[in-house]
């Protein structure tokens, strides 16, 4: 059961998540939207939408910080493990309270807010159980190390090393099953949300605009490019190239 | 100097009736879907008024358009590119459906349906965004012909600006005064700040003609768009989640028709045709430091296609010799800048708008007859305009950035224009001394006369069509109706060798064949003229046709040397 969560899963997420999103970047540009209800109702959303992005990128931040730089770096300059421990705790904390909070402010307009309801799909309502979770769980995670679990935090003896292990293709299984059963669930949830992310409105995220600080303001577009009929990706011309030579 | 070609469009306001036509025609044309029920590509809004959405032209709230910084560079007014990326995940000024409206549709099957009983059954309102009752409070164009009352005269933002500054010397003389018609499309700018905003970079203008276009497979529905456009003419697909505008209805445009808005103008008061411009000179055109210099400024970028240095120049650039021709044929250039008669809306926002308006000398008429006088009279005339600061400076606002004298100006040539060609008209030997007194000869007034009062179809719309050479890329053009089963066919059978042998069917042939058996039969569209496959532009969504999905075949299907042999007919190939 370890060797299938922790040492095949991590590898089938990462096939439906790339292989799932090129397929969706290449088939359905059209869907691929923020689908925004800003339309609709903008105080709550401005109120919680801002909350709750902010929180996740500060979340994904964390992240980066915890599981990609091994221990050793951070002593090596100098940080001490209850300097590390604090932060994690603190600066965590604030940010997955707020994007939790963010989230709830969000899901609450969405409920009752007539117009953003009707405009929920049952994609969407699935995809928010799975960030949901994976929030509450990740939340969960952080708080049971600071109350319950004596040993203070042990992610980085067993999930980090994991984590990096899987990207040199000998995944570090053992390591993993002896973490705390918290951050097995907060896992498993993670990576249901990254199976689900392509097919779901979360692909806005792929496309975050970066490129506009460096492009120039005015876009030019020649009539032959893309603005013209263009042949859609899978689709022929009718009539054969033989055809058409021998008519000429 | 880079040379390029823009399709322009002027209106003559004075023409404009109020009826909403150019609207409807470009609803059913293009917002006629789920989605989009609220926007109104083209809509005609009663000056003075709110306009719509509401109050957009109150750029203090909503910060469209560009202004200048403090170097003297264009800054777009909503921000820089940082302050647009931090206001992605929720826009802090965008507008609201309560600023458009919330589309609605009534319950007609209840007027059917209804049992027999004492009460008469109601269509109740229904709104197309919850599907439940609704109360309609507003609309695109709610204020219609109310322009300038009391309720709603004061909730203009121009109005309020004129009104500051006058003082209130005057108190509320519009519902006296004047009420006119404002008809509005997408400006087609010539430095968008809506393209600007973008952060995908998916709104671009094209090379050929200046058309400002969305790409709906690269929008990603981030919104600043709407907030850039300072005329709000970019609107939010609440379903698909992408920005839609106003196309300038390219797909006609690129075969030599007019807008559908222009075509079924009741009035004849819209004039399409090119301008060749000068792209280089662009950015610092908008950048002039005083906003009453920008209609100049613009009217500088906009190059004289009879000169042959830009002749030449656009020929360098690879204009079409018949597009610099239909440029110098252009009745959009001649408005502008031969008579110098259209201006720009809102010329101080900077994005260089090439939608232009002859600004409407009927208010000062129908004031004037009514009070006794000859309003065909240029003395009158000439006297009224000057008096009447109101209007004249209602639409200075509108169009010159408050600049009196240029509307002044223009309202003076159309007034002599009046007067002069009623003394023609009365069989009087022409007064030369009424052009003069505009800086004009009898001979340029006449033909500016011909070009506002008479001018025909193909004079009004001068619209080159799509490069030739590039023919065999749009799929339509030198599409013959002498096409083998096509209407001038007659019978049309099918070919020979079955449905796929000869050369493919251009799609209007297959649509007209289908539409006319659709309209002729009453089975289920597009069964037989298709031969087994379905025309989803022509498809009434009754049933399933066959051929809507694919047939499954048992066998295996005919070798690629079987048809070839069968297309020869055995010869050789």
């Amino acid at each position: 059961m370890d060797i299938f969560l922790w040492g095949v899963l991590p590898y089938i997420m990462v096939v439906i998540l790339v292989g799932g999103s090129i397929w969706r970047y290449k088939y359905d540009q059209f869907g691929w939207t923020t689908r925004s209800s800003q339309l609709y109702e903008s105080k709550l959303l401005r109120i919680g939408s801002p909350i709750f992005h902010f929180g996740l990128l500060a979340v994904i931040a964390g992240h980066f910080f915890g599981l990609v730089i091994p221990k050793s770096w951070t002593e090596a300059v100098g940080m001490s493990e209850s300097l590390y421990h604090f932060n994690a705790l603190f600066v965590g904390s604030i940010a997955g309270v707020g994007t939790l909070g963010g989230i709830i402010i969000l899901i609450v307009r969405r409920r009752k807010t007539g117009p953003v309801f009707m405009a929920t799909t049952k994609n969407d309502k699935l995809m928010y159980v799975v960030l949901v979770a994976a929030i509450v769980f990740g939340l969960w995670t952080t708080l049971a190390s600071v109350f319950f679990d004596e040993h203070g935090v042990t992610y980085r003896e067993t999930v980090s090393p994991w984590f990096r292990s899987l990207f040199i293709f000998q995944p570090d299984i053992a390591s993993m099953a002896a973490a705390p059963f918290s951050f097995h669930i907060h896992t498993l949830v993670g990576m249901a949300l990254f199976m689900i992310w392509p097919f779901t409105r979360l692909v806005h995220a792929f496309t975050a605009p970066l490129h506009y600080l460096f492009r120039p303001y005015i876009v030019y577009r020649t009539r032959d490019k893309g603005a013209s009929v263009a042949n859609r990706h899978g689709w022929s011309d009718v009539g054969t190239h033989d055809r058409d030579t021998q008519h000429r | 100097m880079r040379v390029m070609a823009q399709m322009g469009m002027v209106m003559n306001l004075d023409k404009c009736i109020g009826c909403h036509t150019c609207s409807v025609t470009c609803k059913q044309a293009w917002t006629n879907r789920a989605g989009v029920e609220y926007v109104w590509f083209n809509n005609v809004e009663t000056r003075p008024g709110q306009g719509y959405p509401r109050r957009y032209e109150d750029q203090e709230k909503w910060k469209g358009g560009w202004e200048l910084n403090k170097r003297g560079r264009l800054k777009l007014k909503a921000g820089g590119r940082v302050k647009k990326l931090f206001g992605l995940f929720a826009n802090p000024i965008q507008p609201e459906l309560k600023d458009y409206y919330e589309p609605w549709t009534y319950d007609y099957k209840t007027l059917v349906d209804a049992p027999l009983g004492d009460d008469f059954p109601v269509a109740r309102p229904k709104s197309l965004i919850t599907g439940k009752d609704t109360k309609i409070t507003w609309s695109a164009n709610w204020d219609d012909d109310l322009g300038g009352t009391e309720e709603m005269g004061h909730l203009d933002p121009i109005v309020e600006k004129v009104r500051r500054e006058s003082e209130d010397k005057i108190k509320f003389e519009f519902e006296q005064t004047f009420m006119f018609y404002l008809p509005r499309i997408c400006e087609h700018c010539l430095n968008p700040s809506c393209m600007a905003s973008c952060p995908s970079g998916a709104i671009y203008k094209r090379v050929e003609d200046g058309i400002v276009l969305v790409d709906q497979d690269q929008c990603r529905g981030w919104r600043q768009c709407m907030t850039g456009c300072p005329y709000k003419k970019i609107y939010f697909n609440h379903k698909t989640g992408k920005a839609e505008k106003c196309t300038f209805c390219y797909p006609r445009i690129e075969v030599g028709l007019p807008t559908v808005c222009s075509e079924t103008c009741v009035g004849r008061l819209r004039y399409l045709g090119l301008f060749l411009y000068d792209a280089d000179a662009v950015t610092a055109a908008a950048s002039v430091t005083d906003p009453q210099h920008l209609y100049q400024a613009q009217m500088d970028v906009l190059l004289d296609p009879n000169d042959p240095a830009v002749i030449k120049a656009a020929r360098e650039q690879g204009i079409q010799e018949d597009w610099i021709d239909a440029a110098q044929k252009s009745p959009v250039y001649a408005l502008t800048k031969v008579y110098k008669l259209a201006l720009p809306l809102h010329p101080e926002y900077r994005t260089m708008p090439m939608v232009w308006y002859i600004p409407p000398l009927s208010p000062v008429v129908d004031l004037l007859r009514e009070q006794g006088h000859d309003a065909e009279d240029s003395d009158v005339l000439f006297g009224a305009i000057d008096a009447l600061r109101i209007p004249v400076e209602y639409l200075a606002e509108l169009f010159t950035a408050g600049d009196t004298e240029l509307v002044t100006e223009v309202l003076r040539k159309l007034a002599a224009m009046r007067a002069y060609m009623r003394g023609i008209s009365l069989g009087n030997d022409p007064d030369e001394s009424i052009p003069a007194s505009v800086g004009m000869d009898g001979e340029t007034m006449y033909e500016m006369y011909r070009l506002m009062a008479i001018a025909k179809y193909e004079e009004r719309y001068v619209i080159p069509k799509a490069h030739a050479e590039q023919a065999h890329d749009l799929e339509e053009m030198g599409c013959s109706l002498d096409f083998d089963g096509g209407p001038g066919m007659g019978a049309m059978g099918d070919s020979p060798f079955g449905e796929a042998s000869g050369r493919p069917t251009p799609v209007a042939v297959e649509t007209f064949n289908a539409l006319r058996d659709r309209q002729t039969s009453d089975s289920v569209a597009g069964a037989d003229t298709l031969r087994g496959r379905v025309n989803l532009l022509n498809w009434d969504g009754n049933g399933a046709p066959a051929g809507l999905f694919p047939q499954h075949h048992p066998t295996e299907p005919p070798r690629e040397g079987d048809r070839e042999d069968a297309l020869e007919g055995g010869g050789g190939s």
